[in-house]
């Protein structure tokens, strides 16, 4: 894909192994700045290791093996050098299930910017409230925030945990299927704040929900048995794809 | 029934109801152009009665495409192609319209005898007639090639309407008497010609259908 964007994510010939199974092939891409960029294919695909890989997630994962090279800002992120830590403090990640701590919604945002040394108590109230604000979440819990997280609606858990992202200051965002937990009128609040986001974040999005991707995204990447078919624009991807392959999968032939 | 089944089963239902409509169209043009040629009054009103049919396939083919955008969320050519539906339905309607623009100047030269025998009129809907049939075979087989053969012959169509109008025009100067059914037979090369047009637009239709591209046929 030509993009006259800037891209933040650089992703050179990587191959992922899980012990024998081979779950990223030579996958190459580069991942625009400040957009949307949507990771889509059936189960099995590859879209959420590669996910995973951008903020070392699969780390954690026995028999994880890599090859190849991610960079984020021109820095090789599984260099020796590269402290973990720091790396996902840049790299924020929103999971499936909205996963609050078992604290209050203050606490929550409060959590990452404390274990980064921030004390001062006014520091944090207004990290909390700015985290809310950019997660549209501030004027519905300004008046509750010492309530616990889980008195939240699972829509609202969810923006809590995207402000809760925020609130350590990251450069991209990522969210693993963020929204098929939630009702349809969270999703689409969900999806409204993402389009405010993009403006500041870069966001990697995986979803299964193609109509999702093609009403949120800006570039789109279709992923089939580990490997990138097709990487465009979003709306000439879903109008009009180059391999048959992706026309089939997103006209629901398989998948 | 899966759900791509039912969805490639009205697909389906759409197409068919498409090349009915063109059928409907072909038979439209060719007897208001009988009509004419035998001032055959009966059969002009046949055309008119028949439009109606014609009008109401077009609503059918817009409330279906709209019920597979609503229920099935289409995209890339699946879109394409119930977006050309769409526009083919609209095409034909128009050209179902004035095939009955045809038929109503029977009606309107009733009693008159014709100032000149018909020749290139006759020809030129014969043209169009195969265009019709051509464009939407070109939608059916999903053939670009047809669409583009198909939308050269309006260069033929379009160098009789000027012959036509030409003749027309001197039998007007030659005889002023003759002014008012040359008006109305010039008003059948048009219409003939704005048939021709629309089919090329069908021609158009295919071509964003297969390729994704819109290209100018006319």
């Amino acid at each position: 894909m030509q993009t006259t964007m800037t891209s933040l994510i650089e992703i050179n010939k990587l191959n992922l192994y899980y012990g024998s199974f081979h779950a990223l092939k030579n996958v190459s891409m580069r991942i625009p700045e400040k957009a949307i960029t949507a990771f889509i294919g059936p189960s099995g695909c590859g879209k959420s290791t590669l996910l995973r890989t951008l903020n070392r997630m699969n780390d954690m994962i026995p028999g994880t093996r890599i090859e190849g090279e991610i960079s984020i800002s021109g820095t090789d992120i599984y260099s020796g050098s590269v402290d973990v830590e720091t790396l996902r403090k840049k790299v924020g990640m929103v999971f499936q299930q909205p996963n609050p701590f078992p604290k209050s919604i203050y606490d929550n945002i409060a959590y990452g910017p404390r274990l980064h040394g921030i004390r001062d108590r006014k520091t944090l109230d207004e990290i909390v409230e700015t985290s809310l604000r950019s997660a549209v979440l501030w004027e519905e819990v300004k008046d509750y925030l010492k309530r616990s997280a889980f008195s939240l609606s699972g829509g609202q858990q969810q923006r809590l945990c995207i402000a809760r992202a925020l609130a350590v200051n990251p450069d991209i965002l990522l969210m693993d299927e963020a929204t098929s937990a939630l009702d349809p009128i969270s999703t689409l609040k969900i999806e409204e704040l993402v389009q405010e986001l993009k403006n500041r974040y870069t966001i990697v999005m995986v979803t299964h929900n193609m109509h999702q991707a093609a009403r949120v995204s800006n570039q789109t990447v279709f992923f089939l048995n580990g490997e990138v078919v097709e990487y465009d624009e979003t709306e000439k991807l879903f109008s009009n794809p180059s391999d048959q392959r992706t026309e089939d999968y997103i006209s629901g032939r398989f998948g | 029934m899966t759900p791509r089944k039912e969805f490639d089963h009205y697909l389906d239902q759409l197409h068919e109801m498409l090349v009915d409509m063109g059928g409907r169209v072909e038979r439209a043009l060719a007897d208001a152009m009988q009509s004419l040629k035998d001032m055959d009054i009966s059969l002009a009103k046949k055309v008119i009665a028949t439009d109606p049919d014609i009008n109401r396939l077009e609503e059918q083919i817009e409330e279906l495409g709209a019920k597979l955008i609503v229920t099935q969320q289409p995209v890339a050519k699946d879109l394409r192609r119930i977006l050309a539906a769409f526009k083919i339905a609209s095409d034909l309607e128009r050209m179902g319209d004035l095939s009955l623009d045809v038929a109503k100047v029977t009606l309107r030269l009733e009693g008159q005898a014709l100032i000149k025998p018909l020749i290139d009129l006759p020809r030129m809907a014969e043209i169009v007639q195969t265009m019709i049939f051509e464009s939407i075979q070109s939608f059916v087989q999903e053939n670009v090639d047809l669409a583009y053969k198909m939308a050269k012959d309006d260069d033929q169509v379009d160098a009789l309407y000027k012959q036509i109008t030409r003749e027309l025009f001197s039998l007007m100067l030659e005889n002023p008497l003759t002014i008012s059914q040359s008006m109305q037979l010039s008003f059948v090369g048009r219409f003939i010609e704005r048939i021709a047009d629309h089919a090329t637009n069908i021609g158009e239709s295919v071509v964003y259908l297969v390729t994704g591209k819109r290209p100018d046929l006319n």
